[in-house]
């Protein structure tokens, strides 16, 4: 390795941030897959390692992904939640790797909901 | 692939005793054996500081909490977890007083109250990785001093933060660099003093343990204001781990030539050895631990001349404590407004402290200095475990005094603690519950400086030996009135006559205790009783016949384990103690399952 100057400093800061960052909990845009047994069974697995994927090659640094129970429509799984931050959260029914990466691409980079694959916007009260 | 959760496994020292390398991993293992490991990724990060409730981890981004793990969970917290994304509620903190558990770590009140500036990275980061560190703006700060900034800039920017040595003494860490940057002499040294000897005390084993880049960084900082060119940490032996994070540390900065020669291309030279202590509280004192380094016994010299001026091996040399260089990046980062505007007029910026004794969340907190130690007691750390009642809390480690109930809410700054007879010290904390005998905690701590008193200075050597004998006589019920007088006098020569501060802070905890809860020194003499019953000689003890009948049957344990055989008594009859033979040793107590043996 060797010595580094100023502006090698801030280069490794920016690549161990993008580790780094999930762990402060800030992101633009939250994705939620719904992984309850019914998901599971759907192939939410696969839309999970397809919307991993495809965050890696998108390079995409402001999304974090996360995992949640069965959101109670069992019968349209797999179902994901995108939240992007000051939005109402939309939800995803019918997956599939490729849809997932169209909602990355189109909503979650682009901005634009995609209306044919959501189910509803808004999110149900809780309590 | 991207990860997308990080589990934070704690690996402090308390956390690694607690097994916390086993569970980290066995989950490591089942994160395989599921296939997931290439989506959730397993860091290992320094202490958080609720080290009564380890193994701990985190898991981000969402920062849910779990404590007291164990291998056995982690099939379960992966399938509901990890997998789908349920958190497990079992696994969680419930802080006293309240009704269900907490998932997030930021709502625990212990967590939530706190303000990290020396911690900012615990948790967050592995300590063994240097671009984790840096991700956090570590060495910026260093870039900032070395590019934008002249030394005395720098100095000046710490002179005016306010920061105070965190070690003890409390005094001002621009002052004592000015000093060494105008001293003649050369080359200069600056050392880092973390020789951490408090029992009880871990707040900077946990912040080598948790972030050894940012005491590099400060040095390197501190070093530049002050023209040294060397640095030496001297660390306790004792502390394998923090030993081990921190040679590590320093090796990766030498990688990357943050330390070495023409640092970041700017001409700035700087290197750093580690010293190891063999254990000696007194290699704590300033310059016990220069000769230490030197490689002579550790023995401390009359001052002036001070460090700055006549250091190790002669030369203008600084030493500050761990928290106190951990402190400076960030001075220099945010700046010393932003510092400033921190705590109280006089004392500036935040404390860690190592809560320990009666207290329900046992740990490291790093809180505002002006805080109350009812805010630290209560609110952070939840207070008195099994509803008994606060008495008293040691502040400053073995030679801090005790301060009793009466001026709990007591802000914590250095100026109120020394005013109430006791010193913030290096921040131990030490809380005591009713059941704690306040002339039995004098003898303790001064049994304990007394033994590590060097023995060169006479005050410190004799008179520590003297009070101890004193209080141990009153412990025994031999104690008289003029025993007070004693003490306080033999007391009041130690701590103007002594060498070094060892032996100056040694009859605090006496001197407190006989200025706050005299009535209980009386007690042990006049009345020959110990009221919180902790001291046995004053201990009488008889057997409550109804209970041992009722409850117990006359079981006859207490007779069989009872080493003087002073218990008499039949098989299914009441049992009885021969008071005449009794040594008052307790052991009946201790035994009885039924509560029948009584104290008083």
């Amino acid at each position: 390795m060797p010595k580094l100057k100023l502006a090698d400093l801030a280069e490794i800061r920016e690549r161990a941030r993008r580790t780094t960052s999930l762990r402060e909990g800030a992101a633009r845009v939250k994705l939620t897959l719904h992984m309850g047994t019914c998901g599971i069974a759907a192939g939410a697995r696969k839309v999970l390692d397809a919307a991993l994927r495809e965050i890696e090659e998108r390079d995409i640094k402001d999304v974090i992904v996360t995992t949640s129970g069965c959101a109670g429509l069992c019968s349209r799984e797999p179902m994901a939640t995108v939240e992007v931050a000051g939005e109402a959260p939309v939800k995803y029914v019918d997956l599939t790797e490729a849809k997932i990466k169209s909602i990355l691409a189109v909503h979650i980079v682009g901005g634009k909901i995609v209306e044919p694959y959501a189910l509803a916007v808004g999110s149900e009260r809780a309590f | 692939m991207a990860y997308r959760m990080h589990l934070m496994v704690c690996a402090g020292t308390g956390c690694v005793s607690n097994r916390s390398f086993e569970f980290r991993d066995a989950l490591q293992g089942e994160l395989e054996k599921r296939g997931l490991h290439n989506e959730i990724q397993v860091v290992t990060t320094g202490c958080n500081g609720f080290c009564g409730a380890g193994p701990l981890m985190v898991v981000q981004p969402d920062g849910i909490f779990y404590q007291m793990l164990s291998p056995k969970d982690i099939p379960l917290l992966v399938e509901e977890h990890f997998l789908k994304g349920r958190p497990v509620p079992k696994l969680m903190h419930v802080p006293p007083e309240m009704p269900a558990p907490v998932p997030k770590m930021m709502d625990i009140p212990f967590f939530a109250r706190q303000r990290l500036i020396a911690l900012r990275n615990r948790g967050l980061i592995d300590p063994e990785r240097i671009d984790e560190y840096i991700a956090r703006d570590g060495y910026t700060a260093l870039a900032k001093a070395l590019t934008q900034m002249t030394p005395e800039e720098v100095l000046n920017e710490v002179k005016l933060s306010g920061l105070r040595g965190r070690g003890g003494a409390g005094f001002p860490t621009g002052v004592k660099w000015e000093f060494v940057r105008k001293a003649e002499g050369e080359p200069k040294y600056v050392i880092c003093n973390g020789d951490e000897g408090d029992p009880g005390a871990f707040m900077d084993r946990s912040i080598v343990e948790s972030d050894p880049h940012s005491v590099i960084e400060g040095m390197l900082i501190g070093a530049r204001a002050m023209g040294a060119r060397w640095g030496v940490v001297y660390i306790r032996n004792e502390y394998p781990l923090a030993v081990e994070r921190l040679l590590i540390a320093i090796d990766q900065a030498r990688e990357y030539g943050l330390l070495g020669g023409n640092i970041l291309d700017t001409g700035f030279d700087f290197d750093i050895s580690v010293s190891r202590g063999a254990g000696a509280f007194v290699c704590g004192e300033a310059t016990a631990l220069v000769t230490a380094v030197e490689g002579r016994v550790g023995e401390p010299r009359a001052r002036p001349p001070r460090l700055a001026q006549c250091g190790l091996w002669g030369k203008p040399t600084c030493l500050n404590n761990v928290e106190t260089w951990a402190n400076v990046p960030p001075i220099i980062n945010m700046g010393s407004k932003w510092y400033a505007e921190i705590g109280t007029e006089k004392s500036k910026g935040t404390k860690v402290f190592s809560l320990v004794g009666a207290v329900n969340n046992t740990g490291l907190v790093e809180v505002p200095m002006g805080i109350t130690l009812r805010q630290i007691i209560y609110d952070i750390g939840g207070g008195i475990p099994d509803g008994k009642k606060f008495k008293a809390v040691q502040t400053g480690g073995p030679s801090g005094g005790c301060i009793p109930n009466e001026l709990i809410d007591l802000p914590v700054d250095f100026e109120s603690l020394t005013e109430a007879g006791s010193m913030m010290g290096s921040g131990g904390m030490v809380v005591m519950d009713e059941q704690t005998c306040m002339v039995d905690v004098a003898r303790y701590f001064l049994g304990f400086t007394q033994d590590e008193s060097c023995g060169k200075c006479t005050p410190c050597r004799e008179g520590a030996k003297l009070m101890l004998d004193v209080l141990t006589r009153i412990t025994e019920g031999q104690g008289t009135m003029e025993d007070l007088a004693t003490l306080e006098e033999i007391g009041r020569i130690v701590a103007e006559t002594s060498l070094c501060g060892l032996g100056t802070s040694a009859p605090n905890p006496v001197l407190t205790t006989l200025r706050y809860f005299r009535d209980e020194y009386i007690a042990h003499i006049q009345a020959r009783k110990c009221p919180a019953h902790v001291c046995r000689q004053l201990n009488a003890y008889r057997i409550d016949p109804q209970i041992c009948l009722e409850r117990g049957h006359g079981c006859g344990l207490c007779r069989r384990e009872c080493p003087e055989n002073a218990i008499f008594g039949d098989k299914n009859q009441a049992h009885r103690i021969d008071m005449s033979l009794c040594s008052k040793c307790g052991t009946c107590v201790d035994v009885c399952h039924f509560d029948a043996v009584i104290v008083e």
